[in-house]
């Protein structure tokens, strides 16, 4: 029944996407009434696949449609539930958000972007619940496609029209792996249903090639390096409210995908298939949070976060692949349970920044850091809504950020009882990456928020500066109060993931406390985290301190200007920018990037200094592939002739050899 | 729990409070006498404090509430810190909801609403010491979570009273990757709390400054609870210091009274003695260069990961 | 868990202290310091052979223990100091790979020295067969200083921490080497010092400065 239910929603969303179509100029239909009726089908729809969830079971549903003789199936397990509930609940508030934000004259009409934007919705809803590779891949592309149109909303830029090309080339490229992984996964039945992947038996080379391929498939939809080019140039490029979609749900599915086919489809993992994602993963965090903190624009800094926290949840795949191929239940559970915990968490904060990086860039048009700050004052909803965000991607407890890193720690520190010795060379140095990378996001995260909204104003036009709208604003509380959430009530949400553990690995993370608010994942280990009580204890501290001063002493203050060491006049100019900000890291991890610099002469009068990043990887790897592949097209050009005889005389020629090929055989 | 490991609990934060301006007081004691000078009284700090809480404050003009709310949640961390870190007694009510990652945690919240209020003001000086304290930060956070995790290998557990208790009980005698873990965790502590060879405590230069820039804009009992919080910090990665490495002393189980009689002194000679240990490497090193620090930072991670690996290799 | 023999914890802990003296010479820029690191490196193996002579009760490791205290701490740390003081070498210029690069290869190559000891681990039976990964280590990490410095001067306390790590392996591998090959060794080292010692008066006279990147203008000019 739940399963009809989710359905409906989906053709719901549809619906609503083809109603933008009755007036598609009309910013009131779309915005005021359209998206905000779409989020309750997400909230709606949140709310089907918890109880789904909490259920345990498992419906399946086959819809005569598609191909003949290869009706749709469609499967709502637990695996599907929990994305389907991060679905709903944060495009919700994405929704809502998008109800305020869209407006008229900024490219396409908005009865059109609401269309492609539900159109997104529904076909990732239905990545969720496909139960087959045929459905799968359609629902895929649609995702794809709908995204596309999405990223170039403006297409009137080129640079964003070429962003747009590079992520569809990207999602192609990923595609034809993952068509390449079912066909190899079919293993001769040539029944495309998940289930009869399930019962297929594959050789164990067959098996890690399948793995690889859908490793590759679902890594470029997820971002992961170095596949993750697309990532950088698409997010910016969008429209805030897809952004937010795109890396907080989006590169979600892709960690179903993998999740589906690593642990679901292909049976019991074999414990070495971990180490790639594993080890892409560890390599992927350091990058993206390299690169995040030497950017300039805020939503590429975002964007390479999201490439970051996807390295960490690919760790935890890989973890729990490792650990359940070594027979080692319990701990693979637990590695899973931080995976999925944390794809719930960036799908909240990310969502969160990215939709926070909207108001700012429809306040004050600018994307750049370098012209931005003090924006505390005249953005106070959005400020302070984004700190939750900002503090829980930077894994401060007790926020959501940290739960899933805890937990994460948590299954590397038991690796040492791994049966592979070589591996367990490995665990040390993964955990020193996964530490690095959340104290790494800590120094991006404050170079994120001290320039965007702390400080003086860069530039005088943000004196004109003003905060979001009500329908915004709720957009974001929803979801800052997810972050809560799921910072403070990590037991409930860890009951709820157990169908998921079960379902996969076979065992749950057993809750070793008997109080509720006590996260206690590790029997026989005095290992422990209450974040209530956290929360409660520094409260209590903090106004302890603040009426203990007050009462003791007073509370006089008095504002004068900023002393600054007595310097004098202090300008705007005088503060960091986002590149001084990121000069350590830049400094110190030279050899990571390219780095164009434009120095001015010590005589210049109106000195200008210009840095310009890159990553290598595009002169390494992808040029030389772009160049081979023109050459190749160039080879094949010269068969174009232009002459119709010839062309002929190509048909002619083809014909004979395919009879000749007859006639021998 | 019993009540009497609520007053212990109570008492670790008190004895903090206490005691870490007097721990201060004693390095630069220690530092003065090692350095021919005439040393200032060890009751420095708590009058200097007291000077500050009597002040009127001065904030400047475009400081947003984040920068009032700063140092209270600064300070609010230490103490809350110091009473997660069994620096007397191992039955702490409070350490079941905070382990030692979530206490590394409390100190990243610390140096993150410490670093966001310094570029509150928008001054070069702040910024500057924001940048400067996250450029240590990212390297030192890591280092000192490599540290416990040695410790945490060793005794199957990240709650850190489990962790002394454990180590305290003596039959696990010498752990080789402790060794690689102490040095590095010295290195952490002397970048954290911005001693000598990192930063200078005492500078009047600011373009060498890292702390003291970032509390430049602070004043009377806001720049007090700062200067608290700082003398807490270091009470506090002294108190880890002993917790990982120097066990001895603590009241482990339910001891009981005479346990905490004993814990206390223990406790106080312990801290003389690495306030004394302090003052003479900072008496022995000169500072760095600032673009060193991530170097001196590099190799105390790398220490602490080593210790991880010869623990994982020389097979516990 | 059963704990270990305390002498072999100890002799753990001797290995890994090996191990530390190694990465701190290997982060060391300044000349004094790698030869004070030295000689505590020799004290230590000095420390884990007296250990295991007295375990293992076999004369010609007092022996050993000895000649290692006499040579490794005193004499040829004295011998160095005295070059330094008379060649006035303090500091080593910049390496040629920044030191957390360096240590970072460091990182690596306890790892593949370890899976490079297996091997040899399962066959042998002494108690102290865990240290011979360490031992390998210690081998390649003097290498790897040897390889980043510039001044000859540390490239010679790289050379004799290598020795260092060869006598550690063997003690751990079997006991020891035989009498006359440690002596021989022994003599090979201080015959090495003491002519690298002429050979870089002989270097500085002919360049003024003991950086080894002189010596690439011998090359024959094509």
């Amino acid at each position: 029944m739940l399963l009809v239910g989710c359905i409906a929603l989906l053709l719901g969303w549809t619906g609503i996407g083809l109603a933008g179509l009755l007036r598609p100029r009309s910013v009131v239909l779309a915005g005021r009434f359209l998206f905000p009726l779409g989020a309750l089908l997400g909230f709606a729809l949140a709310g089907l696949a918890a109880a789904s969830l909490l259920g345990g079971g498992i419906e399946r549903l086959i819809v005569p449609l598609g191909l003949p003789g290869l009706p749709a199936h469609l499967r709502l397990d637990p695996l599907s539930s929990v994305f389907l509930v991060l679905l709903g609940a944060s495009s919700g508030g994405i929704s809502l958000f998008a109800g305020g934000y869209f407006r008229a004259g900024e490219g396409a009409p908005p009865g059109l972007l609401c269309l492609q934007y539900h159109l997104f919705l529904a076909s990732m809803g239905l990545v969720l619940i496909a139960d087959d590779a045929y459905s799968f891949l359609v629902a895929w592309e649609v995702m794809a496609l709908s995204s596309y149109f999405l990223v170039v909303t403006q297409h009137r830029m080129p640079e964003i029209r070429s962003a747009g090309f590079l992520y569809l080339l990207m999602a192609h490229v990923g595609a034809i792996c993952l068509l390449l992984s079912f066909g190899v996964m079919q293993g001769g039945s040539w029944l495309f249903t998940f289930a009869a992947m399930r019962a297929a038996h594959l050789s164990p080379g067959w098996a890690a090639a399948a793995f690889l391929l859908a490793l590759i498939g679902f890594g470029a939809k997820a971002g992961l390096v170095p596949l993750h080019v697309w990532l950088p140039e698409a997010h910016p490029a969008a429209p805030s409210p897809v952004s937010a979609l795109m890396s907080g749900v989006m590169l979600k599915t892709a960690v179903y995908g993998m999740l589906r086919v690593g642990l679901d489809l292909l049976g019991p993992p074999v414990w070495w298939w971990g180490l790639a994602p594993l080890i892409l993963g560890l390599l992927t965090i350091f990058y993206g949070v390299l690169f995040a903190a030497v950017q300039t624009d805020m939503k590429r800094l975002l964007a390479y976060s999201s490439v970051e926290n996807i390295g960490i949840v690919f760790t935890g795949i890989g973890l729990t692949i490792v650990f359940a191929g070594s027979g080692m239940k319990a701990v693979a559970a637990l590695a899973l349970l931080a995976t999925l915990y944390h794809c719930l968490n960036h799908a909240f904060m990310k969502s969160l920044l990215f939709l926070g990086t909207g108001s700012v860039l429809h306040a004050t048009g600018e994307r750049n850091l370098g012209r931005l700050g003090g924006l505390i004052h005249r953005m106070p909803w959005v400020a302070w809504l984004m700190l939750i965000g900002t503090l829980a991607i930077a894994g401060i407890p007790p926020l959501n950020g940290f739960v899933s890193e805890w937990l994460l720690l948590q299954s590397f520190l038991f690796a040492d009882h791994l049966p592979h010795e070589f591996v367990n060379l490995l665990i040390p140095m993964g955990m020193a990456l996964v530490a690095l990378g959340a104290a790494l996001a800590g120094y991006v995260m404050v170079k994120f928020y001290g320039v965007i909204f702390l400080g003086q104003p860069r530039e005088a036009s943000l004196a004109q500066a003003h905060d979001c709208g009500w329908l915004e604003r709720v957009g974001l509380t929803w979801l800052a109060l997810g972050c809560l959430a799921l910072g403070l009530f990590p037991l409930q949400v860890i009951d709820a993931l157990g169908a998921v553990t079960r379902q996969l690995i076979g065992a749950v993370v057993p809750q070793a406390s008997p109080h509720w608010w006590l996260l206690a994942p590790v029997p026989g280990r005095p290992v422990s985290y209450g974040p209530l009580v956290f929360l409660t204890a520094t409260l209590a501290v903090v106004l302890l301190t603040v009426f203990g001063v007050r009462l003791t002493y007073h509370q006089r203050v008095r504002r004068g200007p900023a002393w600054d060491c007595g310097f004098g006049a202090v300008t705007p100019r005088m503060q960091d920018t986002a590149e001084g900000f990121g000069q350590p890291i830049r400094h110190l991890f030279q050899s990571f990037f390219e780095i164009e610099r434009e120095l001015p002469a010590p005589a210049d009068r109106a000195p200008r200094y210009r840095i310009a990043i890159r990553e290598r990887i595009w002169r390494l790897a992808y040029e030389p592939i772009s160049g081979a592949v023109e050459r190749l097209a160039n080879t094949a050009a010269r068969l174009q002739q232009g002459r119709i005889s010839i062309y002929l005389l190509y048909s002619f020629a083809t014909l004979l050899v395919l009879l000749a090929v007859a006639l021998l055989s | 729990m019993s009540a009497l490991d609520w007053i212990t609990q109570v008492l670790e934060m008190v004895v903090a409070l206490a005691a870490a301006p007097a721990l201060l007081g004693w390095v630069n004691q220690c530092r003065a006498w090692l350095q021919n000078r005439r040393a200032p009284s060890l009751w420095l700090p708590y009058r200097s404090l007291h000077k500050l809480f009597h002040k009127e404050a001065v904030i400047a003009e475009n400081a947003s509430p984040l920068f009032r709310i700063a140092p209270y949640v600064v300070f609010g961390a230490m103490v809350l810190a110091a009473g997660i870190i069994p620096s007397m007694g191992t039955r702490l009510p409070l350490v079941v909801s905070a382990d030692a990652i979530a206490l590394v945690g409390l100190l990243a919240a610390a140096r993150m609403f410490m670093t966001l209020a310094a570029m509150d003001v928008g001054t070069a000086f702040g910024t500057l010491g924001a940048r400067r304290e996250m450029m240590v930060g990212f390297l030192a956070e890591p280092a000192l979570l490599m540290v416990i995790f040695v410790a945490s290998l060793v005794s199957s557990s990240t709650a850190l009273p489990a962790i002394t208790e454990h180590l305290a009980s003596g039959h696990l005698g010498l752990s080789p990757g402790l060794a690689f873990s102490a040095v590095a965790f010295i290195l952490v502590l002397l970048a954290e709390n911005a001693r000598i060879p990192v930063d200078n405590p005492a500078t009047h230069l600011e373009l060498t400054m890292i702390h003291e820039a970032m509390v430049l804009e602070y004043s009377a009992r806001h720049l007090a609870l700062m200067e608290w919080g700082a003398q807490l910090k270091l009470f506090n990665y002294v108190c880890i210091g002993f917790a990982l490495f120097l066990p001895w002393g603590v009241a482990t189980g339910h001891i009981g009274p005479v346990g905490l009689l004993v814990a206390i002194p223990a406790l106080a000679v312990k801290l003389a003695a690495a306030g004394a240990g302090l003052a003479l490497i900072e008496t022995v090193s000169a500072k760095m260069r600032v673009m060193r620090i991530p170097e001196f930072l590099g190799t105390a991670f790398l220490f602490a990961v080593l210790g991880l690996l010869v623990h994982v290799l020389l097979g516990a | 868990m059963t704990p270990l023999p305390l002498y072999h914890q100890l002799l753990d802990a001797c290995a890994a202290l090996l191990l530390l003296l190694s990465f701190a010479m290997l982060s060391q820029r300044r000349v004094v310091t790698l030869v004070n690191l030295y000689a505590v490196q020799g004290a230590v193996l000095a420390a884990a052979t007296l250990l295991l002579a007295w375990r293992t009760g076999e004369g010609h490791l007092y022996l050993s223990a000895a000649l290692t205290l006499a040579l490794k701490v005193a004499f040829l740390p004295w011998l160095l100091h005295r070059l330094i003081r008379r060649l006035e070498v303090y500091w080593d210029t910049e390496p040629l790979l920044n030191v957390s690069g360096t240590m970072i290869v460091g990182l690596v190559i306890v790892v593949f020295a370890f899976a490079l000891a297996q091997p040899i681990t399962r066959l042998t039976s002494t108690a102290t067969r865990s240290a011979i990964g360490i031992a390998v280590s210690v081998v390649l990490l003097a290498f790897l200083m040897m390889i980043t410095r510039r001044k000859a001067m540390s490239q010679v306390v790289g050379f004799l921490s290598m020795e260092n790590g060869v006598f550690f392996g063997a003690m751990s591998a079997s006991y020891g080497m035989p009498m006359v090959v440690e002596l021989g060794v022994a003599l090979d080292v201080l015959v090495a010092v003491l002519v690298m010692g002429v050979f870089f008066f002989q270097i500085r006279e002919r360049f003024e400065s003991l950086d080894l990147h002189h010596l690439e203008s011998l090359k024959e000019r094509e």
